[in-house]
């Protein structure tokens, strides 16, 4: 697919996958007629029908929950949260029932199920249609997820996600969906998890980031006098370990990237696996760059609260100074 | 659409009292069945007094009894098909009995051991529902898929009177409706959440008049008959195979035990309300009544009862029988791969 947005690849990955194998189902609030409210789903209820492209009632721990019982009936459902902070309700569902199902058959039932949802600000959205809270989902046992940055990383994630015999929470950052656009691979394309990418080789720092801190990583980078690797952590459980202690023991020197609340952000996990795997390589602190402890913001004042370019150059230059 | 609101008090009874009220008797059932219902109440009661005794002597841990309960559980669970599957709330923790579920399995879970989670395609039961009413939403979602796959099973959950005054309940009820699952929400009401009357959950006058606000039929039942549970269910059941959707069913009982171990009713209800339920309850009532018909008597009760002893007796024997769990499990089983 030639000069592809992320959610024109988020809806080929949902056609290609529902193609593929007939048990996969997709279910959400407007994702039928309407084809979902950033257009992700379009095409697919004409495709596949009112039984495999679900308008359901307006209740997320309702559209989870019944997943679940679908999971059990033999389907794979991919769950639609319209938008992430409409996610909150579905919580309930995820932390006592859909991380936990699979270990309550001691590993005999798997459970499949895929919510996909946008994530992050810089839309000049309303109050609550611009959180990050992948941390909440992250930090629950039996799940999965994953953040692309890219239109062919989010085909690919998804793909891996819907194939997953976990339950897998992809987070697309809605600032990336209509730009910038790449040409995404045809047919079927699978990212596996547990992969990060290096967005950007450099030598001097290593710039850790996920979904729509990628691109203020790597414009920090470009401004940056010294040489900045960007590493796309693209799937943040399962972590690539491999990928970050690697590029951190190349440059010696790590800046977090998070557009999340800060306190006991993902940053924190990562900066914790630094100052446990790659104590001697660091020259200087590992210092983050995030979101701050608040309520986002009006979005007359987000781009206040989103990290900038400027602040992670200016937290580059710290440690190369240290 | 068959839209039935009962009002408060009236509910359907099958068993009488043996003295004004005239014993009715369900179409269909055989003498066998009628049995069969008389042993399934007599295991679970057996399982449930047994439990207590073992959590008394450290046998078990904390357990959530059932004691009344045993005709909602076995009549509503007589009008299932083997493809049905069951969606318990931990009061209905040993229902798998009757799928035959090795009650070392059951005993299993009390205790705290690995050996107490099951395969639930292998008996048609879900997992133990921990928390109230999440697992509704569950029971509807099976019945829907199934319903999208052609299949005709349908899916049963049991929750409490406490359970209708969580969303997860009123999300799953509605889900059900919308898509027309082929589910029956079973509400045993015993008037308690823990310590909360049901005065104090809800404004309705009855908990089967909310399903008319989801578009779908509300029965209420006396939820010590083990015939009427029976028949309401098997009627919802016919209902769901027929493509009409779900039921719910208001078994009404009163709660003559502790919510569980660790509780003591003393310092929320009446000794004396609870005294004068527990003469009226179920397995007691069913009893006099197949007596009245004839088909129990003193022998048959005892050999029926030592039979139940007995199952139970071997599997708490197997349960304490079962080696430790290998530590490697701590990390086991949480991600397929």
């Amino acid at each position: 697919m030639p000069n592809s947005t992320l959610v024109e690849a988020v809806n080929d990955a949902l056609r290609v996958e529902m193609e593929r194998d007939e048990s996969v189902m997709v279910m959400g609030e407007d994702v039928g007629r309407a084809g979902g409210v950033f257009r992700a789903t379009a095409g697919l209820l004409d495709r596949f029908g009112p039984d495999r492209c679900v308008d359901t009632p307006l209740a997320e721990a309702g559209i989870l929950g019944t997943a679940v019982g679908l999971a059990m009936a033999g389907w794979r459902p991919v769950c639609e949260m319209q938008y992430e902070s409409f996610s909150y309700p579905c919580l309930d569902q995820l932390i006592c029932h859909v991380g936990r199902y699979h270990w309550r058959t001691n590993g005999a039932m798997e459970f499949p199920i895929t919510i996909r949802m946008p994530t992050g600000g810089g839309v000049k959205a309303p109050e609550l249609h611009e959180d990050s809270p992948e941390t909440y989902y992250v930090h629950t046992p039996g799940i999965k997820v994953a953040i692309p940055s890219t239109p062919s990383d989010a085909k690919g994630l998804l793909a891996a996600a819907i194939r997953s015999p976990d339950p897998v929470v992809l987070m697309e950052p809605k600032v990336l969906y209509r730009s910038p656009r790449e040409d995404v691979p045809e047919g079927e394309h699978v990212v596996p998890l547990g992969k990060a990418r290096i967005a950007r080789e450099g030598d001097d720092v290593t710039f850790i980031a996920y979904g729509g801190m990628v691109a203020v990583a790597k414009r920090a980078a470009e401004e940056l006098e010294a040489s900045a690797e960007v590493v796309d952590v693209r799937s943040l459980k399962p972590l690539d370990e491999e990928t970050l202690l690697a590029s951190v023991a190349k440059t010696g020197r790590a800046v977090i990237v998070q557009e999340a609340p800060r306190v006991a952000g993902f940053g924190a996990e990562i900066a914790a696996l630094l100052a446990e795997k790659a104590i001697l390589d660091l020259r200087g602190p590992v210092i983050r760059v995030t979101g701050y402890d608040v309520p986002f913001p009006f979005w007359s004042l987000e781009d206040e609260h989103i990290p900038s370019p400027a602040r992670v150059v200016e937290a580059a230059e710290q440690v190369l100074s240290f | 659409m068959a839209q039935v609101v009962p009002a408060e008090g009236d509910m359907r009874r099958v068993i009488g009292d043996g003295e004004a009220q005239p014993d009715g008797e369900v179409e269909g059932l055989a003498d066998q069945d009628l049995l069969e219902l008389y042993r399934a109440m007599v295991l679970l009661r057996t399982y449930d007094e047994r439990s207590v005794v073992f959590h008394r002597q450290g046998r078990i841990g904390t357990y959530a009894i059932f004691w009344g309960h045993e005709a909602m559980q076995a009549g509503s669970f007589h009008a299932l098909a083997r493809e049905d599957w069951i969606f318990p709330s931990y009061r209905e923790s040993a229902i798998g009995l009757l799928r035959g579920m090795p009650p070392e399995t059951v005993f299993s879970w009390w205790r705290g051991h690995p050996a107490g989670w099951w395969d639930p395609r292998e008996y048609g039961v879900a997992s133990i529902a921990v928390p109230i009413a999440t697992h509704v939403p569950h029971a509807v979602g099976f019945a829907w898929g199934k319903k999208l796959r052609g299949e005709s099973a349908c899916a049963i959950a049991y929750f409490g009177d406490g359970a209708t005054s969580e969303g997860a309940f009123h999300e799953g009820a509605n889900f059900a409706a919308v898509m027309r699952a082929p589910a029956i929400l079973f509400c045993n009401n015993n008037g308690w959440a823990i310590s909360t009357p049901l005065s104090a959950q809800t404004r309705a006058a009855t908990l089967a008049d909310k399903a008319a606000g989801y578009g779908m039929p509300g029965v209420r039942v006396d939820g010590g008959d083990v015939l009427a549970v029976y028949e309401a269910t098997r009627e919802a059941v016919a209902r769901a195979r027929a493509g009409d959707g779900p039921t719910f069913i208001e078994a009404v009982t009163y709660r003559c035990a502790p919510h569980a171990t660790a509780d003591d009713p003393s310092a929320y209800i009446d000794p004396k309300r609870v005294e004068a339920e527990r003469a009226n309850e179920c397995v007691g009532r069913y009893e006099r009544y197949l007596r009245r018909l004839g088909l129990l008597g003193d022998d048959l009760l005892e050999t029926i009862a030592a039979e139940a002893k007995e199952t139970i007796r071997a599997g708490i024997a197997a349960a304490e029988a079962l080696p430790a769990p290998d530590p490697s499990l701590v990390t086991r089983d949480a991600y397929a791969e």
